[in-house]
């Protein structure tokens, strides 16, 4: 039986590789859509607000593993056969991750003191000056740290794709380790990449959240 | 669009669900728990431990919280039976969810502990209570009722995150309705099925939490007031 060698370390570098593309198209897919929700979320009509609520609530609430298998089998579905295991996948973590980003960046979008959107208001600002100009430029400071902390969240939950075929990191790790049985050391390899990748992030995460705190203090 | 949704082929199954969300709560209450002393004892050590202590206990949050859950319980499931250990994959979920939680809660405690003024702990002095009691009474309780709802988050996204104990088929929810949905190839309307009792769950788990807290926290609710 061959055991774990450099073929294999290079199958998971691949995988990785993948976990990042991946990870990329949730965070960039979600961050389009969750900010699109965050702005309803804090909308000053009614229906609008309750919708976001709703679709935050009912996304926080079910496991991601159900979202993707929901995704997996409702594309087929809609009439799409034979959709590649990337879409699937990249569909379930935007919407997840718009979830969590959207609830997030309202908290932001809300701590901007209400002072501060009154006087936009009083200078006749438009509504799209007032966010972009007064709201944004404040409310990113402070959206900064925890979003960069989420996107450790991503790359981890990434690893749940490999149930709709996906072929990342965990399910590198699964595949190898079918073929040698080794599971102890494949998974302990493939558990030090995702640290490698989460960890730096968290660093930075924390830094900026210091750094963010001395200038409020 | 041509498909024809149909549950009634999933009604015959309601037993084997009801007992799949049972054990997924079962599963999360004793994570919750054993993950809630093992995450406060390290919040504790890392706050006000020796050096190797804090050192340990800090290189195990870091790991955990920087790899996904799903490998946690490879290692546990498969790492386990190589050492020649045999556990039911039930036992190993648990065992992969409170060394998970555990470090999630630690890092929550310890941000409650570390908010306790010195000036309350320099008062409990004055006033001759002795360690044991200084640290039950004015560091751990006030501790924990303040950082309550970030727990509540957490637990909850632990009941969630138990699905994916489904992979080493320990038999909760998601488990059961992968298997049915095999079954009856009603595949997603199974899901559908399942994503409302999961949300259904984290209601329930919610609401349980908030009144284990009235329960629980004497001081908030006479006064009512945050600490």
């Amino acid at each position: 039986m061959p055991s774990f060698s450099l073929v294999h370390l290079e199958f998971l570098g691949w995988a990785a590789m993948w976990t990042l593309g991946l990870s990329a198209i949730a965070f960039i897919g979600g961050g389009l859509v969750g900010f699109a929700v965050a702005l309803m979320r804090i909308s000053s009509v009614h229906w609008v607000r309750y919708a976001a609520i709703a679709y935050i609530q009912v996304v926080q609430g079910t496991p991601l593993l159900i979202l993707l298998f929901l995704i997996y089998f409702g594309i087929a579905i809609v009439g799409f056969q034979e959709v590649p295991a990337i879409i699937a996948a990249g569909i379930g973590l935007t919407i997840y991750s718009s979830g969590f980003l959207a609830e997030i960046w309202r908290g932001c979008l809300q701590s901007v003191p209400k002072t501060q959107w009154e006087a936009a208001e009083c200078l006749a600002l438009t509504p799209w000056q007032r966010m972009t100009r007064v709201i944004l430029p404040q409310a990113m400071r402070i959206a900064t740290p925890p979003t960069v902390g989420f996107l450790v969240q991503i790359v981890k939950n990434t690893s749940l794709a490999s149930v709709v075929g996906f072929v990342e990191l965990a399910q590198a790790g699964k595949l190898i380790n079918n073929s040698i049985f080794e599971p102890f050391t494949v998974f302990m390899v493939v558990a030090a990449i995702y640290f490698a990748i989460c960890f730096p992030l968290s660093t930075w995460s924390r830094r900026l959240e210091r750094k963010l705190n001395v200038s409020r203090r | 669009m041509t498909y024809q949704f149909d549950f009634s082929a999933l009604w015959a199954f309601w037993p084997e669900f009801l007992q799949g969300a049972w054990l997924t709560l079962q599963l999360s209450a004793v994570s919750t728990v054993l993950g809630f002393v093992l995450g406060t004892l390290c919040a504790i050590g890392r706050s006000d431990g020796p050096p190797w202590v804090k050192f340990l206990v800090a290189s195990y949050v870091e790991v955990i919280r920087n790899t996904p859950l799903l490998v946690q319980v490879f290692i546990v499931y498969f790492g386990i039976a190589t050492l020649g250990i045999k556990v039911s994959a039930n036992a190993a979920a648990v065992i992969a969810l409170v060394v998970n939680v555990g470090a999630y809660t630690c890092e929550i405690v310890r941000a409650g502990l570390e908010s306790v003024h010195k000036s309350q702990l320099e008062a409990a002095d004055c006033l001759g209570l002795s360690k044991p009691q200084i640290y039950w009474h004015v560091i751990i309780r006030p501790a924990i009722e303040r950082v309550y709802p970030a727990l509540t988050s957490q637990y909850v996204l632990l009941m969630l995150a138990s699905s994916i104990t489904s992979q080493i088929s320990a038999e909760e929810l998601t488990a059961v309705a992968n298997r049915i949905q095999s079954d009856t190839f009603r595949s997603f309307e199974t899901y559908i099925v399942v994503g409302i009792i999961y949300l259904a769950l984290s209601f329930v788990v919610r609401i349980a939490l908030w009144l284990f807290g009235l329960v629980v926290f004497v001081r908030k609710r006479k006064l009512g007031t945050a600490l």
